[in-house]
């Protein structure tokens, strides 16, 4: 009556000899070198470009260079702390999407209050210092 | 009374044995301790939002000092973004050692991994002597104070996880790999790995875009 009891479905294969890693993903030595060799040209290439001082601009240097911060960003997040939709059942990346809306919130809203008060509050030059009422 | 017992008691290890099959599929973390770190690490990122806005904000006040451009030395900049970098994959090559059980391999790659943030903890504060010896301490403007703390804060976190990866070599060669070192090297790991993407922020937000003239 009773089906035949094939072993213990509950422990399968290696799962025993690796139990507190079972959040966490698997890396292999693929995932680090591709995201240390992608690291690298993302860190060479703004170093490059600020010490040669390849553009004229300053801004257009800091645009590129924040550019290419972001992007290493994600790359680190992606080979060297495994972030994916699947890890601790999603939610470590629900905490970092949570993270980063603080972030960019407390970063754009000083910036952006400071940067006004700054401008409101004190006389540009002194030549509008002296055409002061 | 046992003939109707009988059936639902041999029915019921079945049901939930194959319950339990298709639970175990689903793959739930076994304890909760490497989520709860990485929230500790959302936190701290926080921590270094607050400091970097304060950089944002105070990071052109020079109070008629001297300026990053003036300051700043970008190759000693750029072997300290090495030597983080480089500590990154060797702690990664650590953890695969001791996915493959290997204990003195992951000793070995520890060490390296340690000397390699202990080299960085050694470079910073050479820059951080140096400055201070120019007379660009933290008191001489805002924007110095706000630079030595927002890297200042970074090297101490890079300090303790040098304590904190030797307290663990020392463990390993204690206890060997046990469960509780294995989970707490992964909460290193990510600790180690959290730190170099801090730096990836402090070396393009602070010294690269500070140099441009």
């Amino acid at each position: 009556m009773t089906p035949p009891y094939t072993g213990t479905p509950v422990h399968t294969g290696g799962d025993a000899e690796h139990g507190p890693e079972a959040g966490a993903a698997h890396s292999s030595l693929k995932g680090y070198v591709t995201g240390f060799v992608l690291s690298v040209v993302l860190t060479a290439v703004p170093f490059w470009l600020v010490m040669s001082k390849a553009f004229d601009k300053s801004s257009t240097t800091a645009v590129v260079i924040l550019g290419f911060a972001a992007v290493q960003i994600v790359v680190h997040m992606i080979y060297f702390l495994h972030m994916n939709t699947k890890s601790e059942g999603g939610w470590s990346l629900l905490a970092l999407i949570f993270t980063v809306m603080i972030v960019v919130i407390a970063l754009s809203g000083s910036l952006w209050v400071m940067y006004h008060l700054n401008h409101n509050m004190m006389p540009a030059s002194m030549h509008d210092m002296r055409n002061m009422p | 009374m046992s003939e109707v017992t009988s059936p639902v008691a041999s029915v019921a290890p079945v049901a939930v044995r194959s319950a339990r099959f298709y639970v175990t599929s689903e793959h739930h973390p076994e304890n909760g301790t490497l989520l709860g770190f990485w929230l500790y690490l959302m936190s701290d990122c926080l921590v270094f939002a607050c400091l970097f806005a304060m950089y944002g904000v105070l990071g052109r006040s020079y109070a008629a000092g001297p300026s990053g451009a003036d300051l700043f030395e970008l190759p000693l900049v750029a072997v300290n973004t090495s030597l983080l970098l480089l500590s990154s994959i060797t702690y990664g090559v650590a953890m695969l050692e001791m996915q493959r059980n290997r204990l003195l391999a992951t000793l070995a790659w520890l060490g390296i991994t340690g000397l390699l943030g202990a080299g960085f903890v050694g470079v910073e504060l050479h820059e951080f002597a140096n400055l201070i010896h120019a007379g660009a301490g933290p008191q001489r403007s805002a924007f110095l104070s706000s630079f030595f703390t927002l890297v200042g804060t970074h090297g101490l976190h890079v300090s303790v996880g040098v304590v904190w990866l030797v307290t663990m070599m020392v463990q390993l060669t204690q206890k060997g790999l046990i469960p509780e070192n294995r989970r707490r090297l992964l909460c290193l790991s990510m600790f180690w790995h959290f730190l170099d993407v801090v730096w990836i922020g402090v070396f393009t937000f602070v010294y690269l875009m500070g140099a441009l003239p």
